[in-house]
């Protein structure tokens, strides 16, 4: 036994100081999970008229904690802590300094506790401070400029965590100058540099308009503007939430399968395809604003429907891995194989079920991003349903299900129960089958999301897919097996930080079937792909912002530039970039006359 | 680099689907003339939409022969006029704004939906045919009465629209 246990180390083991700081941001991320699930089952209950037990307008408060915390705060803790897991074993080197990686640590928690505070205050009426502006802030809805400054931090201390990512792999490449970058570190390295694309906009947003605004230093906002740099973010954001998920798809979940990733290069592939197609496409968002052409708007849609294709590919990679995982174990026949497969392991079942609803809500995707099907669906709760699939399964049901898995390597404890662990995954998966198809079906009779109250006194919703009614008692019963699912959870999670300490629980990934050797060196050159993401940026959102500042002014009709000493200098930029952008105008225009 | 004849084939498979996905759009947009709302009319002043021709005094009117324009405002917690009543068997345009913040502009069980931007107007031509009574709803968040804000779309006959209209706007 202790031959074995030399043999092979546990994360924790090799890496102790690395697996501390993963801990510390899963932790974080569990918190932000406990907040979120708390304000939704408040939310949920509220919405479908079973138990009223806020004011209506406190509402927004609560939406507003629940997509921060959720949408932010347990994706992005998840992710860091992920990828400074993934990051650090599959280069096999420590990272280069660890106060580095605890500054960034920090700040993100800072960041994140500025943002929270200004929101929950929205509850006490004796602070005067609230920030129910809903995830997307849109202006000229105001929040406490505690908000924007939260928000601010916070993506500035993600940033700082990428940076030691990319210079921990600097320092790895001088010491194996002519080997492949692993796998898990490429998909790292392309998360970030996308995340470092997408997030620009929405920091210039809060930094240059938001922030100065709520602090009373200008005005107003050009509505439209600040709308557009959302969505810039907005968008590729749920990629960034995708792909720590992607990463455990294809590297962790074929092992857990009794096998082995089918192909690298595929894999490679897939990630250079989000990182170049998940920022320009972010107009789907705007499909029915006003002040933005109708060209662009095909542009983007043209962009959106392209991006299926990664993950498409991911679908048979993954299937195809796990089936040969399968045929390993003795599986045999054309489905035969399905039954040879680990069912009872909450990690593998979990991951499972999260991939399955992801198909479901991949095809309510193609649906969204359908140009003038998307008048159907605008703003109703077709939404919240179809990303409740994507956000809320495919990658919370995920994370939740690679916990099993990884929280002992990170630790040495073994998992306190596993049988509670594969409960929870799957009546998570009958939970959001539940409120999620029958969101969907309200969606089509016209039910509007982000509401207090969905009943109006002047009409009824029309039947269909069963009434209105029925689909709320499902909606609240979904709801409320989606926080039993939580519970179950992290009282499974605190638990196992009671056990003690075992050795044993290493895990290694085997490569891939399909080795890395096989994947043509260009793959490897980021430089190249970051190059061509952001000249398809340019592509796609030069000439809708310069549109749209120059319909509504920087900052709205009818004020002037800020600050003053500003003005000369945009006024040079524009008249450089003119000439450029008549220039894609006129590529963009045929293209459209082309298409029409 | 070996990609496996089955993936080739799912491959191509995923590029026909995202094409035919795009063909149906194009075909919606072409075929059955299905607009977006976009940036063809010019951006109006939200803080002066008193002195605004249009939305000074929202109203229906008729611009061609079985076509009205209805010019509509919304504002926190409603929209003006209330109801919009608009006569059977016509083609309406209905060109929205906003004097405060972001809203949507739904008319519940249709596919007449667009967000209203203050400082821009949204413009939606719609057909419609029998009388009939439609909610009007703000699908957008828009501050702590949004679960209030609704209004009304009535559909009515030829002779019920000039009388309710008084005669007056109808040209």
């Amino acid at each position: 036994m202790s031959e074995a246990i030399e043999a092979e180390q546990s994360f924790v083991d090799k890496f102790p100081e690395e697996a501390r700081i993963v801990r510390a941001a899963l932790l974080s991320s569990f918190l932000a999970l406990v907040l979120g699930a708390i304000f939704g089952i408040i939310q949920t209950l509220h919405r479908t008229d079973v138990a009223r037990i806020i004011p209506s307008t406190d509402y927004y408060t609560v939406l507003t904690a629940h997509g921060v915390f959720l949408a932010i705060s347990f994706t992005t803790f998840f992710l860091v802590g992920l990828f400074t897991w993934a990051l650090t074993r599959s280069l096999d080197r420590p990272l280069i300094d660890i106060r580095i990686t605890w500054t960034w640590y920090a700040i993100m928690a800072v960041g994140m506790t500025m943002t929270g505070v200004s929101i929950l205050a929205g509850f006490s009426s004796a602070i005067d401070m609230s920030a129910d502006v809903l995830f997307t802030f849109y202006a000229p809805l105001q929040a406490h400029p505690l908000f924007y400054a939260g928000l601010a931090v916070f993506i500035v201390g993600s940033w700082i965590a990428g940076a030691d990512w990319f210079r921990t792999f600097l320092a790895w490449k001088r010491e194996h100058p002519d080997e492949r970058i692993p796998l898990q570190t490429f998909m790292v390295l392309t998360t970030m540099a996308m995340w470092y694309i997408a997030s620009s906009a929405v920091a210039a947003s809060v930094l240059i308009f938001l922030l100065p605004w709520s602090l009373g230093f200008i005005d107003q906002v050009n509505p439209t503007l600040t709308r557009t740099l959302f969505w810039f973010f907005g968008h590729p954001v749920v990629y960034f939430w995708l792909m720590p998920a992607y990463l455990l798809w294809y590297t962790v979940l074929p092992k857990i399968a009794g096998g082995r990733l089918f192909s690298d290069p595929l894999a490679r592939v897939v990630f250079v395809l989000f990182l170049l197609l998940s920022t320009p496409v972010g107009i789907h968002h705007q499909y029915l604003d006003p002040g933005i052409a109708e060209g662009f708007k095909f542009i983007s849609m043209t962009n959106t429907m392209f991006l299926l294709l990664p993950s498409l590919l991911t679908a048979f990679t993954v299937v195809a891995s796990v089936e040969y995982g399968a045929r390993q174990r003795g599986g045999t026949g054309l489905l035969g194989w399905l039954t040879d497969l680990p069912w009872r392991k909450p990690e593998f079942t979990g991951m499972m079920l999260a991939g399955l609803m992801f198909a479901a809500g991949g095809f309510s995707g193609m649906v969204n991003a359908g140009m003038n099907i998307n008048y159907m669906i605008h703003n109703t709760i077709w939404i919240p349903g179809h990303f409740h699939l994507t956000v809320g399964t495919a990658v919370a049901l995920t994370f939740m299900a690679a916990t099993y898995w990884i929280w002992p390597q990170i630790s040495n404890k073994p998992i306190y129960s596993r049988s509670i662990g594969l409960v929870q995954v799957v009546v998570w998966f009958i939970g959001m089958a539940l409120m999620s198809n029958a969101m969907h079906a309200q969606g089509m009779m016209g039910v509007p999301r982000r509401t207090a109250e969905p009943e109006y006194a002047g009409f009824d919703y029309p039947v269909m897919f069963g009434g209105y009614e029925e689909l709320n008692i499902q909606i609240a019963i979904g709801g409320t097996l989606l926080f039993v699912s939580t519970v179950l959870f992290i009282g499974n999670l605190v638990l196992t930080m009671g056990n003690p300490k075992v050795s044993g629980l290493a895990e290694s990934l085997p490569p891939a079937l399909s080795g890395p050797d096989d994947a043509p060196r260009v793959l490897d050159n980021l430089r190249l792909w970051v190059g061509i993401a952001l000249t398809l940026v340019v592509l796609a959102y030069a000439l809708p912002l310069a549109a749209i500042i120059n319909r509504g002014g920087l900052l709205g009709p009818g004020v002037g530039t800020y600050p003053a000493w500003l003005t000369p200098a945009l006024d040079a930029l524009a008249s450089a970039v003119t000439p450029v952008l008549d220039a894609v105008g006129d590529a963009a225009a045929s293209l459209v006359e082309v298409v029409r | 680099m070996h990609i496996h004849a089955y993936e080739k084939l799912w491959l191509a498979a995923s590029i026909l689907l995202i094409l035919l996905l795009i063909g149906s759009v194009t075909y919606g947009a072409v075929g059955p003339g299905v607009a977006m709302v976009a940036d063809s009319e010019q951006p109006v002043d939200a803080q002066a939409l008193d002195e605004d021709e249009r939305f000074s005094e929202p109203r229906v009117e008729q611009v061609g022969e079985n076509e009205y324009a209805a010019y509509i405002v919304a504002y926190q917690f409603g929209f003006e006029p209330s109801p919009i009543v608009v006569p059977e068997n016509s083609t309406v345009t209905f060109y929205v704004t906003s004097r405060d913040v972001i809203h949507g502009f739904e008319v519940v069980g249709t596919n007449a939906n667009t967000m209203v931007v203050p400082g821009e107007v949204s413009d939606l031509t719609v057909e419609v045919e029998e009388p009939q009574e439609y909610g009007l709803i703000c699908n957008e968040y828009c501050g702590a009465g949004h679960h209030v804000m609704e209004g009304k779309v009535h559909v009515v006959s030829q002779a019920e629209f000039e009388e309710r209209n008084g005669g007056g706007d109808g040209a």
